[in-house]
């Protein structure tokens, strides 16, 4: 009996474990993987040779990546660390590319061909400053020009062909700040150009093969520098003032300083502030002032005098050397929904060598930055080709006045993720090209029938391959009856709000943020708005986004309603209060809009939607509406209600003024807050029962109304490993944010954060580093009603003389308990989400983002406080596991398979309408969608079932008995006549 | 069972067939023979159907008790065969427990069918009867029993609690860290 059981288990707890897990070819099948490398700082082109030509780019997400020119493919990419910003980039002996990062304090170099680092040189640092990067133009192929860095108040020369510091210059000395690091062409001195305090400029003359100081020449500038310069030659800048109305041009010729004042309102009349822009232009600065752009050329005696005057939204490239000793430039601008492209000389403005005219895409918004590269046509005259960054931080290669290629980068920095369904597919209205002929259906079908029977060639595998992934329908625009075809609406740091189809990944629609009020708001967050279900069938839902005019906290807000169906803007307002807290709560009114609570700077709330009807459902619940805030900083979280309508202060009566009911104060010398978490608000909970081994019964402590709060000890905030376990303990409380009630306070002593954390039902799973064992540790706690555990009388539970559906309220102080188990884990951790069902009865997974970038799968039951050392066989039969110290890594059951979601940020999971399933979507610098089935798709046939191969044998069947009653008939007969 | 009442049954047609003949007056429109004594034989006939009939019932009684007792042993064929199923639900024990529902449910339904062929104004059949039905009882409080121990009966509080979704609340808060 207990051999079979053990046996019975053995099979359960593998095909479990197996179903994890997928087959080979069933990669890619419902999953989909997007590479990305983030908004462009710099680009290097590399277009000399012969071959594949390809654009080195680094990003503001630490990407340093190489590009296809002709189709915008990656060739390779790494993905830095969060810590690790590139300062610079450039090729090095025309076979490395040279990255400098962490504030001038790493030098990489990495083979140009396949991405494999080559050296990395780690620079000495001693604090805070520019760091500046300069890779010598090699000529010469066999010589090594060393490349000089500046970076940590140290100028390094490294050596490019193995990264050796040949040697080090100290600037590190008290106020002085260097600006600029110049090298005239071919010369073998360096200038060093730095101010002291912004009011003293210093020249440094350096001998570029010892690093010694050969002349030194300083000279006070009475008016103050304000830190913005362009060099414009190699011995010559352009500062601006402090009071930024004078331009500086400093020249030091042999070392010898000579300062040149012109004031801007010589250059231009009625001037303001002016800026100088960051293009370096030979012998040309360009000045941004009274919102235009102007050119200065700057002549050999200092002497300034505006060549040209471009509007505002102009984007410039650098110069870059054209034939005969001249320099090109290109610029950028806007003139309604098209852009144009100008290459201009330097020296002859007037000398247009390129303009073209191209239509763009207005939700790509303005033209940030241009990478300008040439190339000699056959003919032998210049072409030229630009890369474009625009605003929603999109990449694009513009060449012979058409765009040849571009890349959504904007994707690579999402900071909101919701879902939304798709239409209805509607008679008549086909929507999708996929749809198949019967004899394209009959053929897959054949095929496929081949390929279960082990018949199908190599070939044909292929096709079968290719046939599932576009499998029919599975990209249409239209609702599924499983739930499986849905948008993911994915706001970006841009503020751009895109729209992703879950069957390919492809965008479905894309829309660039607006308002009145400022130019440009950013996006903060994303909300439903209307989901129209029962009520108001003839409306598209919508999705509210919630921006902000400004990156200060008391900005103005902006809301944006977005249809989904269609991606246009339904209305934007300006709301004219700042935005900190957003409050979606559990009403909606009879269109199904949603109402919301936005919670501005001074305390007041404002309801949305403005309508009476929404007043009036609002002020139905106005007692019952709860408001806490977390106070990072101070360690105090306050409680807050409704108090009363603000008549008295504005004539908004969809405002209201809230009163501080209870705060949770953390000893600031002992206890920092360093994560807070609540249930997901849309979380479907099937049942308030648990019922253990024996049919006996516990009561979840079931709460939308609990707040998950992690402390840790001030000196333990840092680095892990940066202090002692004596010093650091980690403190988890269970708060209910009604009453400000602690229900649970669980302390680790000689733990440290980060904490990362996920909050299901009536249970947290949390993830912190142990110092006293070196490892991490996943806690979990589950949380349990004590004051319902007395309904346990069946006969009054049939005849329903309970009160377990009444509705509760927080202020019943019902008695809770809790159960918790540690374990060790072997990874660390980025993020934790768990995975959504439509009706929240199948089991759930952990979705753990792993410290690699991918996400790992694991069984609730492995986090079960109930697990123990020797499970009884009551309990092995439920399916508890035995009681390890550590949690398994299963290889198998990484839902990411052998793709890496780089720059892990986040994972969201959404329920599908099929019960079993949930779709998981990994945010980062890469995209990743995939669909879940943590117990199997015990309610549909899998995707490969042969419907073929079912109707072919039932015929089959049929026919058999047929044939088989005929003979038997037959024999019969002849029987009776022998 | 079933020969039994046939044998029975055509046992009893011959008997009243000829008694009932006899004892019409209009077959003794012709005379007795000389030397015939009817009252004698009469006497000596009625004294022997009486003998009879007295065994016949017993007899019948006697079946009936063995027809009662019947489900004795299939209950203790049940009580093994759940023994030897175990207290997991799979194939195996949940047919046995519902073969062993069935058995007792269908004689319970056919008792009057069963007991017919006993059937005589001088056979007391209550008794058998109610051995009969309390046996299969019996039977069926076994089964259910054993469902009860498969756990497939909603006996326990565990069964009527978990399709019971969580309460409501009556407040509704929510917050967090403010935006940056």
């Amino acid at each position: 009996m207990a051999i079979r059981v053990f046996l019975l288990l053995l099979l359960f707890l593998s095909s479990a474990i197996v179903s994890f897990s997928l087959y080979e070819d069933q990669a890619g099948l419902a999953d989909w993987h997007q590479r990305y490398i983030g908004k462009v700082k710099h680009a290097v082109f590399h277009t000399q040779k012969t071959g594949r030509k390809r654009v080195i780019v680094s990003t503001e997400e630490n990407v340093v990546a190489s590009l296809d020119l002709r189709h915008g493919e990656i060739f390779w990419r790494h993905v830095l660390g969060t810590k690790d910003a590139i300062d610079g980039v450039g090729i090095a002996l025309g076979k490395y590319v040279i990255t400098l990062s962490s504030e001038g304090s790493t030098l990489r170099a990495w083979n140009l061909p396949d991405g494999q680092m080559v050296w990395e040189t780690a620079l000495s640092s001693a604090h805070h400053s520019k760091s500046l990067l300069s890779v010598p133009i090699n000529l010469k192929v066999d010589k090594d020009y060393p490349i000089t860095v500046f970076g940590g108040g140290y100028l390094h020369a490294v050596s490019a062909i193995d990264g050796e510091v040949l040697w080090e210059k100290d600037f590190t000395a008290e106020g002085f700040e260097v600006q600029r690091v110049l090298q005239p062409l071919g010369s073998t001195v360096i200038y060093v150009l730095g101010f002291v305090n912004l009011s003293e400029a210093v020249v440094y003359q350096i001998d570029s093969k010892i690093g010694e100081v050969v002349a030194q020449k300083s000279m006070v500038f009475p008016g103050g520098f304000s830190g913005e310069i362009s060099s414009v030659s190699s011995d010559k800048v352009v500062v601006l003032d402090s009071k930024k109305s004078i331009l500086v041009t400093i020249g030091f010729i042999d070392g010898d300083i000579s300062f040149q004042k012109t004031p801007v309102s010589d250059l231009v009349e009625n001037s303001g502030n002016a800026e100088i822009l960051s293009p370096l232009l030979s012998n040309m600065l360009a000045v941004k002032v009274n919102k235009r752009t102007i050119f200065v050329k700057v002549g050999g005696e200092g002497k300034l005098e505006v060549v040209d005057s471009l509007s505002d939204e102009t984007a410039m490239s650098d110069s870059l050397p054209v034939a005969d000793d001249q320099e090109a430039f290109a610029s950028v601008h806007h003139e309604g929904s098209k852009i144009h492209l100008m290459v201009k000389l330097v020296n002859e403005l007037d000398n247009v060598l390129l303009r073209e005219t191209i239509q763009m895409d207005q939700h790509r918004g303005r033209v940030h930055k241009v990478f300008m590269n040439n190339y000699i046509r056959t003919d032998r005259s210049n072409g030229f080709r630009a890369l474009i960054v625009m605003e929603d931080h999109s990449l694009l290669l513009l060449q012979q006045g058409a765009i040849v290629w571009s890349r959504e980068e904007g994707l690579a920095s999402v900071t909101d993720v919701t879902t939304a369904e798709l239409p209805v597919e509607k008679d008549g209205v086909s929507v999708a090209k996929v749809e198949h002929t019967l004899f394209e259906w009959l053929k897959g079908h054949v095929l496929k029938l081949k390929g279960s029977l082990l018949l199908a060639s190599p070939e044909d595998v292929v096709a079968i391959q290719e046939l599932r992934v576009k499998s029919s329908g599975k990209n249409k625009l239209t609702r599924d009856h499983n739930g499986f075809r849905k948008l993911i609406l994915a706001l970006t740091r841009a503020g751009k709000l895109f729209a992703l189809h879950t069957g390919d990944g492809r965008i479905v629609w894309s829309m660039l943020l607006k308002s009145q009020a400022c130019e440009r708001p950013n996006g903060i967050s994303l909300y439903q708005w209307q989901v129209p279900h029962h009520h108001a069938m003839d409306k598209n839902p919508s999705v509210l986004v919630v921006g902000r005019c400004g990156s200060d906290s008391s900005a103005p807000g902006v809301l944006s309603f977005v249809d989904v169906y269609t991606g246009k803007k339904i209305t934007s307002s300006d709301i004219g209060h700042s935005v900190v807290q957003v409050l979606p709560l559990p009403f909606t009114d009879s269109t199904e809009q949603r109402l919301h609570l936005i919670a501005d700077t001074v305390g007041h709330v404002h309801l949305y939607p403005k309508t009476s009807e929404a007043l009036s459902i609002f002020q139905r619940e106005f007692q019952n509406i709860y408001w806490y805030t977390v106070g990072a900083d101070d360690g105090i979280i306050r409680g807050h209600v409704m108090k009363s309508s603000c008549s008295g202060e504005t004539a908004d009566e969809y405002c209201f003024t809230t009163r501080e009911l209870w705060t949770v104060v953390f000893p600031s010398e002992s206890e920092k807050i360093i994560s807070t978490l609540t249930r997901k608000p849309n979380e479907v909970v099937h049942t308030q029962a648990k019922v253990n081994t024996d049919q006996d019964l516990l009561y979840k402590y079931v709460s939308r109304n609990l707040l998950f709060v992690a402390t840790v000890s001030p000196k333990g905030a840092g680095e892990i490993g940066s202090v002692t376990p004596e010093e650091s303990s980690l403190v988890v409380y269970l708060i209910d944010t009604i009453t400000g009630r602690i229900l649970h306070r669980l302390s680790h002593q000689g733990c440290q954060g980060p904490v990362h954390a996920v909050f299901s039902e009536n249970w947290v799973v949390y993830h912190y580093f142990n110092l006293r064992a070196h490892k991490y540790e996943v806690t979990v706690v589950e949380i349990y009603d004590q004051s319902r555990a007395e309904n346990k009388n069946v006969w009054k539970l049939i005849l329903g003389k309970h009160n377990l559906t009444a509705p509760i309220t927080s202020y019943s102080r019902p008695e809770v308990f809790t159960k918790s188990q540690s374990y060790f884990f072997a990874q660390s951790v980025k993020t934790i989400a768990v995975t959504s069902t439509a009706k929240g009865i199948t089991s759930k997974q952990l979705l753990i983002g792993t410290i690699g970038d991918q996400i790992l799968a694991l069984d609730k039951r492995f986090v079960d406080p109930r697990r123990t050392l020797n499970p009884s066989q009551a309990e092995k039969e439920e399916g508890i596991i035995p009681l390890t110290d550590s949690l398994p890594i299963i290889p198998q059951s990484y839902v990411t398979h052998s793709h890496r979601v780089e720059g892990l940020k986040g994972i969201v999971t959404a329920p599908s309408k099929l019960e079993s399933t949930t779709h998981v979507f990994a945010y980062g610098v890469d995209l990743f969608y995939t669909r879940l089935a943590p117990s199997k798709t015990y309610d549909s046939l899998t995707d490969d079932f042969s419907y073929a191969l079912l109707l072919i044998t039932i015929v089959a069947l049929v026919a058999a008995i047929y044939i088989t009653w005929a003979l038997s008939e037959k024999k019969e007969l002849s029987e009776k006549w022998r | 069972m079933d020969k039994g009442k046939a044998v029975m049954g055509t046992g009893r047609r011959w008997a009243v067939e000829f008694s009932d003949q006899s004892t019409v007056p209009s077959s003794r429109d012709i005379l007795d023979p000389p030397g015939f004594s009817r009252a004698s034989q009469e006497q000596d006939d009625s004294a022997n159907s009486r003998q009879k009939k007295d065994a016949e019932a017993n007899w019948k009684l006697q079946k009936a008790w063995e027809v009662a007792q019947s489900p004795f042993k299939t209950l203790m064929m049940m009580g093994f065969m759940m023994w030897m199923a175990g207290n997991t639900v799979h194939l195996f024990s949940i047919g046995i427990t519902f073969s062993a529902l069935w058995q007792p449910i269908s004689a319970l339904q056919s008792v009057g069918k069963i007991f017919e062929p006993f059937k005589d104004n001088k056979v007391e059949l209550l008794m058998p009867k109610l051995v009969f039905l309390a046996l299969n009882l019996g039977g069926l409080a076994l089964g259910v029993w054993k469902l009860n121990t498969l756990g497939l009966l909603p006996t326990h509080a565990s069964d009527w609690v978990s399709s019971l979704p969580p309460p409501q609340e009556v407040e509704h808060s929510g917050g967090g860290f403010v935006f940056h």
